[in-house]
């Protein structure tokens, strides 16, 4: 079944006549004469209302279940909230910044832990958005070879893993990387002793720096020992992802890059032949092909997939909460898990409302850094996407 | 445009305001209706350690259902906490539920559990560790379900192959060091247990010391009866006579004892219902904790029946409990899933009972019981999470962080 439906786009798709890639369609509604513009704005204002009413239903929807929620998640993220009494009735007491101070300012375990959860999740999102993105481009761009056998196969095979529950996958994973699990014996075969990956909190970073004799990472000193920043030792910001948050990284990159390849795939499918055509005639060869007619074309998309695999992996939760719930040391702890624990665990959900939104604060800012960087450069300025 | 905006915006606050206010959980009123009527629907809400405990609590319930005449419905949660925290939330809780010592304060605190200590006539039968775990202000909250003691578990087999002997079971911290090393050789590890205050605790109250004071109104955590606690621990793990269970790939000390990674393990009596279903054929036998400087020290856990504040019918619910608890209920419940009966009284016919169970009920004795200080979850799990790199870390640091952070919560707490 699978291999038909993924057959059908390309069986389907027709060659377009010219035009650029990514080009914006052609203006729409063209500035009319002074006659017809005051009936048309009259007509328009008709249309507006029957909008609204078309569209209602989901603005009620939307408010109700999404922006209603939020306001009021808002609201509990200035109280010192228990959980257990009426968040809008005055019972709980109104502490301002309290929460949002806890966790930027004041020295204590809740600043520690929250800077400990930023840099696993920092060091996850460094890794994983590139490596998934790179995955995706490059199995896109095998399963799209036209000369390719089984193509349906593969396709299937690498979106396979994006169609499985991310709960069964941990699972699985956690079994796989036992200390004595199929990884560490396909390790032994040949001759390397595998870590007690779910058990490791070493970071990657210092376990290199202490090979290379640079730090001791069991007693570091010095500069990266005595400064500090938001309660947590320069050394701990600079160790890296553990080896437990190395896995699950590597479950990440293995479960979503099938879906950015699909992405990627259709994006590749509407690149039109004649383009590659051209460059073909003009003497490019594949990897010029690649360079200067493929991704420019693909610039778009690479923007879509950044930005969807920025946003999921800063709110990385549901692997968390299945493989480590932040053990081993802390290492697997992330914003999202973090603030699911100061509310349900530690009954302050003040405080968990006050880590949600700083999340979403850096979330906006990060995909507005990653917009401005992505941007189209030089002459040929167009009109923002 | 700038009017549009504005229509739009206050539009939406009106939806807002009237999408709260209508929303009925959050209606709040100091008493709830009590129920009149002579039969009471009662909920129970529990977490279970298994199908033998579901089967129990349910079997329980039903016996009162057709005593009393009210009848009990018995629910199985999936995730306790936030169960009851979106319960509590909406203020529809069940009337009767297991409270997690972790959770106790938090509720109690919050106003969400009914203390109905003062009711219970004959509260002096329930150990004094376990009532003062589940005060809060100087009011019995609640009664504690069972109790259950940590113990030595050793490996018999293992123990007669190193050549030694009952007469060896260690008295003391030297003896533990001399078996314990005595014990280790070829893939067997002579102590493992779990990396956490929990087990790791019990060195520490040995040692005199603990986590905080008899009432739980200050931190005693750095003092140097801790330190010395941890650091006769520290010695273990760096000779490699004792290890942590994650470091000899098995999730707690029950089922490195049952592979035979270790000879030794400190676990309490669930340790008995977990080797019957998964290692039958291994035998072990319980023995007394070691004693420290400062004598003999156990820790005793439990969880305690909690009545919902809001519950419409406390007086029926405070009943069932009153059964639950009683010494015969709790024999059948030590029978059924191996925890041990939380009445002093039930605890000695307890232990005529499972002479094998010897070293737990003797623990109660002299057990510290849970620390139940609100918002304590997180400096506990912090603890823990240091006591995972004990091996290498200094014990004073990480008793100075549990001191610093601890103080903070009660700090907050008040």
């Amino acid at each position: 079944m699978s291999l038909r439906t993924m057959r059908a786009p390309r069986a389907r798709r027709t060659p377009r006549a010219t035009g650029r890639p990514g080009a914006p369609d052609s203006a729409s509604g063209g500035p009319g004469t002074p006659a017809t513009a005051r009936a048309t704005r009259a007509g328009r204002r008709g249309e507006g209302a029957w909008g609204w009413l078309f569209v209602s239903p989901m603005v009620l929807v939307l408010g109700l279940f999404l922006v209603l929620p939020i306001l009021m998640a808002l609201w509990v993220s200035l109280l010192r909230w228990n959980g257990q009494s009426n968040p809008f009735s005055g019972q709980a007491d109104f502490v301002g910044l309290d929460n949002y101070r806890a966790l930027l300012t004041e020295d204590g375990l809740d600043r520690t832990l929250f800077a400990t959860a930023l840099r696993n999740n920092a060091y996850y999102v460094l890794l994983t958005v590139p490596l998934q993105t790179v995955l995706a481009l490059g199995l896109a761009l095998v399963v799209n070879q036209k000369v390719l056998r089984g193509r349906g196969a593969l396709r299937t095979a690498f979106f396979f893993p994006s169609v499985t529950s991310s709960i069964a996958v941990s699972t699985v994973f956690l079994f796989l990387f036992q200390g004595s699990g199929a990884v560490n014996s396909l390790l032994s075969w040949i001759g390397v002793k595998g870590p007690n990956w779910f058990a490791d909190p070493r970071g990657v970073l210092s376990l290199i720096l202490g090979g290379l004799g640079i730090v001791d990472p069991e007693h570091p000193s010095g500069v990266l020992a005595d400064h500090s920043f938001m309660g947590l030792p320069w050394f701990e910001w600079l160790s890296g992802p553990s080896v437990a948050m190395c896995t699950i990284i590597l479950l990440s990159v293995w479960t979503t890059s099938g879906t950015f390849m699909l992405i990627f795939l259709a994006a590749l499918q509407d690149i039109p032949r004649e383009l590659e055509e051209a460059a073909a005639l003009e003497g490019a060869d594949r990897r010029q092909l690649l360079r200067y007619v493929t991704l420019p074309a693909l610039r778009p998309v690479l923007f879509l997939v950044l930005t969807l695999g920025l946003i999921s992996t800063w709110q990385v939760f549901d692997q968390v909460y299945v493989m480590g719930q932040g053990a081993p040391g802390n290492t697997t702890l992330t914003p999202a898990f973090l603030s699911y624990s100061a509310g349900f665990d530690n009954a302050d959900f003040g405080q968990g409302a006050a880590i949600a939104f700083i999340l979403l604060a850096l979330i906006l800012c990060l995909t507005a850094f990653q917009r401005w960087a992505l941007r189209e450069r030089g002459a040929r300025t167009r009109r923002n996407r | 445009m700038v009017t549009r905006t504005a229509v739009a915006a206050l539009a939406t606050c009106a939806a807002l305001l009237a999408a709260t206010g209508c929303s009925s959980n959050f209606d709040d009123s100091k008493e709830p209706a009590q129920d009149k009527a002579a039969k009471q629907n009662l909920t129970v809400l529990i977490a279970t350690s298994g199908d033998a405990e579901t089967g129990a609590v349910k079997a329980a319930a039903a016996a009162y259902a057709k005593k009393s005449g009210n009848t009990v419905t018995v629910e199985v949660a999936k995730d306790m906490n936030q169960q009851l925290a979106q319960a509590f939330a909406g203020h529809k809780p069940p009337d009767v539920f297991y409270v997690n010592s972790d959770q106790f304060a938090n509720y109690a605190k919050g106003g969400s559990l009914y203390p109905y200590g003062d009711q219970i006539s004959d509260a002096d039968d329930f150990s004094q560790q376990l009532r003062s775990s589940f005060s809060y202000d100087g009011k019995l909250v609640c009664l504690p379900k069972d109790t259950s003691t940590l113990g030595l578990a050793i490996n018999t087999d293992l123990w007669a192959k190193a050549g030694l002997t009952e007469k060896d079971y260690p008295k003391t911290w030297e003896d533990l060091r001399t078996v314990a090393g005595k014990l280790t050789r070829d893939g067997v590890t002579g102590l493992v247990t779990s990396d956490e205050y929990q087990r790791l605790g019990v060195f520490m109250k040995q040692a005199g010391g603990w986590v905080t004071d008899a009432d739980q109104k200050t931190m005693t955590a750095d003092s140097p009866e801790n330190a010395e606690g941890l650091s006769f621990v520290q010695s273990l793990l760096k000779s490699g006579s004792m290890k942590f269970a994650k470091n000899v790939d098995t999730s707690w000390g029950g089922e490195a004892l049952g592979k035979g990674k270790a000879a030794m393990t400190i676990e309490g009596n669930w340790l008995d219902g977990g080797m019957k279903l998964d290692y039958p054929d291994v035998k072990y036998a319980v023995a007394p904790l070691p004693a420290g400087p400062a004598g003999q020290g156990t820790l005793a856990f439990s969880n305690c029946w909690g009545v919902a504040a809001d519950s419409a019918h406390r007086e029926a619910s405070v009943d069932l409990v009153k059964t639950l608890t009683s010494a015969d209920q709790q024999l059948a419940f030590a029978d059924a899933f191996g925890v041990m009966p939380s009445r002093t009284s039930a605890l000695a016919t307890y232990a005529q009972q499972f002479p094998a169970a010897k070293a737990w009920v003797d623990g109660s004795a002299y057990a510290q019981g849970p620390v139940t200080i609100a918002g304590f979850d997180k400096v506990l799990s912090q603890f823990n999470t240091e006591l995972q790199s004990l091996r290498t870390a200094d014990p004073k640091k990480i008793l100075a962080d549990l001191q610093r952070n601890g103080e903070q919560a009660i700090a907050k707490g008040n």
